[in-house]
């Protein structure tokens, strides 16, 4: 094997870090886009109007079972052909925006679903409003446990960026694949990607894993 | 699942059936998606299998009282966990050769897919294994049950009911995976959809059908894995 | 006199800074049946646990028929048993579980075939032919096809004293047996334990809160209160006539509580 370290911090890294930049930027735009959606389709979900939940939950069933990389090229090559046209890198925060939203919905409704059902009728008998009922009893309940499920898609979505790389949005993996193409070096800069993914998800996951912790504290002694 | 394979089925045939009619041009990329499919399939169904078999010797080894064994399967999971399926794609085919192995492209797409899918997998069987209740152990041991007839005979085979929803999840994921094949050469269906569009800019009809047969595929095993629970569950009773 | 089965020297256990057992010393003869009784949490299900090798021991020895358990010895000195040396005493023991512990994946046949087959080396047929005798004996003769998950509390229990049978112990330990039951299905567990202790000559120590039951299978009672024994003797003396304080409190309430 011949690695070369000098090729690997003249060449590589500078020309990866910036990747790993957009990498981060599409993670959590297209993020917060999913939780937008996701929220929708939740509420889509549990409505009572029975054409809207059949709906949400034939999108939800009809998503998880298709590849991200489907999507990616479907938009890629139907917006232009509508006359929407993006640029590569708003083009993947979409496709992954609406991709992840169902597994957001799924989520949430979980969240959801944890909080008992006497928990309604008590703020029922005690004459709570709407608002109160959700501000004051559901949603402080909902939201713990939807966290680490929420924290755990936001890591799998950061994985999933370097598909973008086939529709040449110019995140890490797009950067190595320029630089490999180029030098015709594969070694350095996919061991790189491939190391500072490995970093970044398993410092992510700590994290969680903290957050989680702490969330789990606050409950006891809430109680 | 409470939905039949019928009830769902036949809508999609229907469906299908439509698309030929109102759409023609369906007729012109679907024999090339279907030789996209085969190698689709003949990626999947051999990483499904393997992909198992990693999933217990890594969840047992990470289990195991066995120091290096644990370990072994520790860095396995948290690496193959850790880095994106596609990277790890493009790792085996176009850096391992620099080490001295070079793979072809379906042995590559296979290793990659069953490895990556293997870790999560992996996981799954840990966490039931884990799920088997105190007195199951405890009954074992005042049976003076022989370690490896405990686990074969008392353990695992209850623990591996108890994944079967968690590991059906896992095999569709994998499924989504083999659409990354591409990246090492491989034209499978995702690719072959990809190319008729640049031939035919169908992109519509293209990716209805594409998104259709993936749609197929991920049922087949959700009905699957519903049917083998219902199977191995009906003598267990509420758990 | 009649051979010492079991003997607890000095035994103390502890779950961090709680201390269950606290330096117990108890003996029990071949044959004889004892029954702990006692408030929960005063360490009576521990005792069952550390005989059976559950649970690993602080402090102490535990012997049976004079040989260490949790112990072994070597070069004639004391050491901790090995794994070998701890399935082979534990053949002397079988143990009755208050959750049954049944295989629920394995029929009531196969619950009551597999286990010797693996443990004590028979055959097959002879497993089977032994199991079949069991399960008619505890009434569960017509059941063997069943799964547990289709049987009351009550048959499963029973189903799980014939496989603790089927491993043809010495000694019978029975965790609460009748503790996870229903009311009307306890009779049936009861009279099956009775006629055991009655009709063979097993050693058997047992934990319950069926104070009557406890009356009358005994040949000793043991009160337990925060890890020791308070007070011992036959149940005419310690259920009827208790001299310690504890015990007479204890007995009122349960009493009481009827």
């Amino acid at each position: 094997m011949d690695w070369r370290w000098d090729f690997t911090f003249e060449t590589v890294l500078p020309r990866i870090l910036p990747g790993l930049w957009v990498t981060v930027e599409v993670t959590f735009l297209s993020f917060a886009l999913s939780l937008v959606l996701g929220l929708f389709l939740m509420i889509a979900r549990r409505s009572t109007i029975r054409p809207l939940s059949v709906a949400a939950g034939e999108f939800i069933e009809f998503m998880r079972g298709m590849p991200l990389v489907v999507v990616i090229f479907f938009l890629f090559f139907l917006l232009p052909e509508i006359g929407i046209f993006l640029a590569p890198f708003w083009t993947g925060v979409l496709a992954m925006g609406i991709y992840n939203a169902a597994p957001v919905a799924e989520i949430l409704r979980g969240g959801l679903q944890a909080v008992p059902k006497g928990q309604w009728e008590a703020a029922h008998v005690l004459n709570y409003s709407t608002y109160r009922t959700w501000r004051q009893v559901i949603l402080p309940q909902a939201v713990k446990p939807v966290v680490p499920g929420l924290g755990n898609l936001l890591i799998l979505a950061f994985k999933e960026t370097p598909l973008l790389s086939f529709v040449a949005v110019p995140e890490m993996l797009d950067a190595a694949r320029r630089i490999a193409s180029e030098t015709y070096r594969f070694t350095e800069p996919l061991t790189v990607v491939g190391i500072l993914f490995l970093i970044l998800s398993l410092f992510s996951a700590v994290l969680i894993r903290l957050v989680e912790r702490h969330l789990l504290t606050e409950t006891r002694h809430g109680k | 699942m409470s939905r039949s394979p019928i009830a769902i089925l036949v809508p999609l045939a229907f469906l299908a059936g439509l698309y030929f009619a109102v759409f023609s041009s369906v007729a012109q990329f679907l024999p090339a998606l279907l030789n996209g499919l085969t190698v689709t399939v003949s990626v999947a169904v051999p990483s499904i299998l393997l992909a198992y078999a990693i999933s217990l010797l890594a969840g047992l080894g990470r289990l195991s009282s066995i120091a290096p064994l644990r370990w072994v399967s520790v860095v396995y999971i948290e690496v193959f966990r850790g880095v994106s399926l596609l990277v790890v794609l493009f790792w085996l085919y176009f850096v391992l050769p620099e080490f001295g192995l070079t793979l072809s492209a379906y042995t590559a797409a296979l290793l990659g897919v069953s490895l990556n899918a293997g870790a999560y997998g992996a996981e799954i069987v840990r966490g039931a294994v884990r799920a088997e209740p105190k007195g199951q152990y405890e009954a074992c041991v005042t049976l003076n049950m022989p370690p490896l007839r405990k686990y074969a005979r008392i353990i695992l085979p209850q623990a591996l009911v108890i994944a079967i929803p968690a590991m059906t999840n896992m095999t569709i994921e994998l499924l989504k995976g083999t659409a990354l094949v591409s990246a090492v050469t491989l034209v499978d269906l995702t690719a072959a959809g990809v190319r008729q569009n640049q031939l035919t800019y169908r992109t519509v009809e293209i990716f209805s059908v594409l998104a259709l047969i993936y749609f197929c595929l991920a049922q087949i095993v959700r009905f699957s894995g519903a049917r083998l629970e219902h199977v191995f569950n009906r003598h267990l009773g509420e758990r | 006199m009649a051979n010492e089965k079991i003997r607890f020297e000095g035994v103390t256990k502890r779950f961090g800074a709680l201390t269950v057992l606290d330096k117990l010393d108890l003996s029990i003869n071949d044959g004889e049946v004892v029954t702990i009784i006692g408030p929960s949490g005063s360490g009576k299900t521990t005792v069952l646990r550390c005989l059976m090798t559950l649970e690993s021991i602080e402090d102490g020895l535990i012997r049976i028929d004079g040989e260490p358990l949790n112990k072994m010895e070597s070069e004639g000195r004391l050491v901790p048993a090995s794994n070998a040396h701890l399935r082979r005493m534990r053949l002397k023991l079988g143990m009755v579980f208050q959750s049954f512990n049944l295989f629920p994946h394995l029929t009531v046949l196969q619950n009551c075939v597999e286990p010797p087959i693996f443990a004590l080396g028979v055959t097959r047929d002879e497993a089977r032919s032994r199991a079949q005798e069991l399960l008619d004996m505890v009434g569960m003769g017509d059941k063997q096809a069943h799964y547990p998950a289709q049987l009351s509390g009550g048959q499963q229990q029973r189903v799980a004293i014939a496989r603790t049978l089927a491993m043809q112990p010495e000694i019978l330990v029975f965790d609460e047996p009748t503790s996870a039951l229903d009311p009307e299905t306890i009779e049936e567990v009861t009279s099956v334990i009775r006629s055991l202790a009655v009709k063979h000559s097993y050693t058997m120590l047992m934990v319950t809160h069926q104070i009557a039951f406890a009356h009358d299978i005994s040949d000793r009672i043991c009160f337990f209160d925060k890890g020791r024994i308070v007070e011992q003797g036959p149940p005419a003396a310690v259920i009827d006539a208790p001299t310690e304080a504890r015990t007479q409190q204890f007995l009122r309430k349960v009493a009481q509580a009827r």
